[in-house]
């Protein structure tokens, strides 16, 4: 009983690192990317939805539709001036630049927005439960698990199914023949990254109901979100949903035993999937 | 335009060096103000805590005592070790005569330890004395090898007030006594969690029974486990020492899960009336320990403002609401300028050291003597304690929440505001 019971919140939990980890995996899946602010970005869109909802009294799910796109606009502004610069054979560069990024957002919002902890409040909804019987889950981490099924879902469709998808997965294989083809693939990186914080806008609501938020938390949530990346699979984005998971399950199950274990529990299985698949669970690209 | 050619030909430059002599003169001790070197968390995530901090520091400057001083400010970041690392340059670059610090073990102990290797005395505040005494031992397991300090000293209260005030309130309201126990992993976490110098011996002596499930990660995400290992115990009381975040997700988890407990009581996470409002109607009548408010009977020795008047006071100039650190942060400057009159020459480390064991003052968080009054004799040179009540919050109609002081057993100066209720 008990266990049946961690194992759904467990699913739950990794409901909500797939979304942390959706638009990190976009990132690193289409330009190798490793991107050290986005914990800091999903908070940056949390404070965002928060002075929406503030200044225009909207329910937080109508003020993230209102943030999402000024959040893709500045992913966008954000690769197109800055990334783009350092993208090229040396990993580096990006990687000190996001995590420059990272210490300036969280000193400039500790300096707009005060240490204050924060919430995106949704009433009723905050408490609410479904009882299935067996066991009773809260209505808000099904719908965090639906909204990262439902993600990555149409992440997959745009990427199959679209001119915008062959474009990423073009400039993802080989940028240079890309190019020959018309593609100019420092556009098509800015509109991946801002695709990316529209992600990272949905993460934010759901971290803001969850729980508080302030500017020094965005880290904490990074290290989860990346192996979720790493065991789901380079470029994959239902292994991200599986790696989230099999991440969450691990976690609860470690707290079961004793909550000492927690933390620990989900890096060991991390450990032991990179053993017995060193490039993760359903890697698509070879590189 | 005035090149440097041309400005060099006039002799303008000599007459320039002439005009202000002061700039180019040797700093002479002549007038010297007394250097206090202050260590805080002003930013990342302990910065709650010290967002008085510039409020107090003008307040205390303007003042005529004040003037005698000057109050170098560091910022510990939250981080230990840039605690100690900002404390050694207030040390050795800054000439510092005095070190005060304040704000969790977190930043007292590191600073703490600097001051006490490099004979620097220091006063520090706003940490449970058990962590912060214990905490800087050698081998904290082994109370035989426990020795003072010279140059370190605190005032704040213990784990045995937090225990009195908790069961105290507790008392007022009907339960079965069985206690959950939220301890992260930190300082704090494992202090109040130690199954033998814990709260938990403290509980059980009146006919609680404490079910702690282990120490878990500041920052988690999931508090299933904890749930489950307190709805098989039935537990009906909960406490802690959380923070915000943690406790914001603990509350809704329990809540989605199905267990709601008769009382909450728990520290940290609910100490400051921003994150109780974060809480919304779920933070109606959680109970917490109150260390000052502005209710407290006590009147400042440096301004003559009683706590109201300076609650009053931060809220006009800052627009923000009184927290607890507001009192706490300006009895350190009435310390620090009580001892430094009292000693002839500031410099003398040991003479300094000497005044702040001698002192014997009323300020605005009560009396501050470090005369052993209440504290175990391995720690009476180094610590004394200040009066410690439970409070809970109430909310209002707007959503604001006032705290509400509703046991004063331990401390009956000070007054109540109502008495303890049940969650509903």
């Amino acid at each position: 009983m008990i266990w049946i019971d961690v194992l759904v919140q467990g699913i739950l939990l990794g409901g909500l690192y797939a979304l942390f980890a959706a638009g990190l995996s976009l990132v690193f899946g289409i330009m190798r990317l490793v991107n050290l602010a986005h914990g800091d970005l999903i908070v940056f869109a949390a404070f965002a939805i928060l002075l929406i909802t503030g200044t225009l009294g909207l329910n937080p799910f109508l003020a993230a539709l209102l943030a999402a796109p000024l959040m893709f606009a500045a992913g966008w502004t954000l690769q197109r001036f800055v990334l783009n610069r350092v993208l090229g054979k040396d990993i580096l560069p990006p990687l000190l630049v996001t995590f420059g990024l990272s210490v300036a957002l969280q000193n400039g919002m500790l300096e707009i927005f005060s240490a204050d902890s924060q919430r995106l409040s949704v009433g009723r909804l905050e408490s609410a439960s479904i009882d299935l019987g067996v066991v009773t889950v809260g209505t808000l981490p099904l719908l965090t698990f639906a909204s990262a099924v439902g993600v990555i879902f149409v992440l997959n469709r745009i990427f199959y199914t679209t001119a915008l998808g062959r474009a990423f997965r073009a400039v993802s294989d080989d940028p240079t023949t890309a190019s020959l083809m018309g593609l100019n693939p420092k556009s098509i990186f800015a509109i991946a990254t801002g695709l990316a914080m529209v992600i990272v806008t949905l993460a934010a609501l759901y971290l803001g109901m969850r729980s508080n938020f302030d500017p020094s938390i965005g880290p904490a949530r990074l290290l989860y979100a990346f192996q979720a990346v790493i065991i789901g699979g380079l470029g994959s984005l239902w292994g991200t949903l599986a790696g989230g998971a099999i991440i969450g399950v691990a976690q609860t199950f470690g707290a079961q035993i004793n909550p000492e274990w927690q933390i620990l529990a989900g890096h060991i299985a991390f450990l032991v999937v990179l053993l017995i698949r060193p490039r993760g669970l359903f890697p698509r690209a070879v590189d | 335009m005035i090149t440097r050619r041309k400005l060099l030909k006039s002799g303008a430059a000599t007459s320039l060096a002439l005009a202000t002599p002061g700039l180019f003169a040797p700093a002479i001790a002549q007038g010297a103000k007394i250097r206090i070197g202050y260590v805080s968390p002003q930013s990342g995530p302990l910065a709650g805590f010290a967002e008085s901090d510039a409020y107090n520091i003008e307040a205390f400057l303007a003042t005529e005592a004040g003037q005698n001083f000057e109050v170098i400010v560091k910022d510990s970041q939250s981080d230990p070790n840039r605690a100690a690392s900002v404390a050694k340059e207030l040390i050795v670059d800054d000439e510092i005569n005095l070190m005060i610090v304040a704000s969790t073990p977190e930043t007292t102990n590191p600073v703490a330890t600097t001051c006490e290797a490099e004979g620097m005395p220091v006063i520090s505040t706003k940490a449970p004395w058990q962590p912060w005494f214990i905490g800087q031992q050698g081998n904290p397991g082994d109370p035989a090898s426990w020795t003072p300090f010279n140059y370190a000293f605190h005032y704040f209260w213990g784990l045995e007030d937090v225990i009195a005030v908790f069961l105290n309130m507790w008392n007022q309201v009907e339960t079965n006594k069985q206690v959950g126990g939220l301890f992260p992993n930190d300082g704090d976490g494992n202090a109040w969690g130690d199954p033998n110098v814990g709260v938990g011996p403290g509980f059980a002596a009146q006919g609680y029974t404490l079910t702690d499930p282990g120490r878990y990660q500041n920052l988690n995400d999931d508090f299933t486990a904890q749930i489950n290992a307190f709805k098989a115990a039935n537990a009906e009381i909960v406490t802690g020492v959380v923070i915000p975040p943690d406790f914001t997700t603990f509350r809704n988890q329990a809540l989605q899960q199905g267990f709601n407990p008769k009382i909450i009581t728990v520290a940290k996470a609910i100490l400051f009336p921003q994150s109780v409002e974060a809480l919304g109607e779920a933070g109606h009548n959680l109970s917490s320990e109150v260390w000052w408010s502005n209710t407290h009977p006590f009147k400042s020795s440096l301004t003559g403002q009683s706590a109201a008047e300076l609650a009053a006071d931060y809220t006009t100039k800052s627009g923000r609401p009184w927290t607890q650190p507001i009192g706490f942060v300006h009895s350190l400057f009435e310390v620090a300028s009580n001892v430094m009159g009292r000693v002839s020459d500031v410099t003398d480390a040991d003479a300094v050291a000497a005044a702040i064991a001698a002192t014997d003052l009323d300020t605005m968080v009560g009396k501050v003597a470090w005369n052993g009054e209440g504290v175990p004799d391995f720690a009476k040179t180094n610590v004394t304690k200040t009066p410690l009540v439970g409070g809970q919050w109430r909310r209002k109609e707007d959503g604001t929440f006032d705290l509400v002081i509703v046991d004063n057993q331990t401390a009956p100066a000070i007054p109540t505001g109502g008495t303890m209720e049940a969650l509903a």
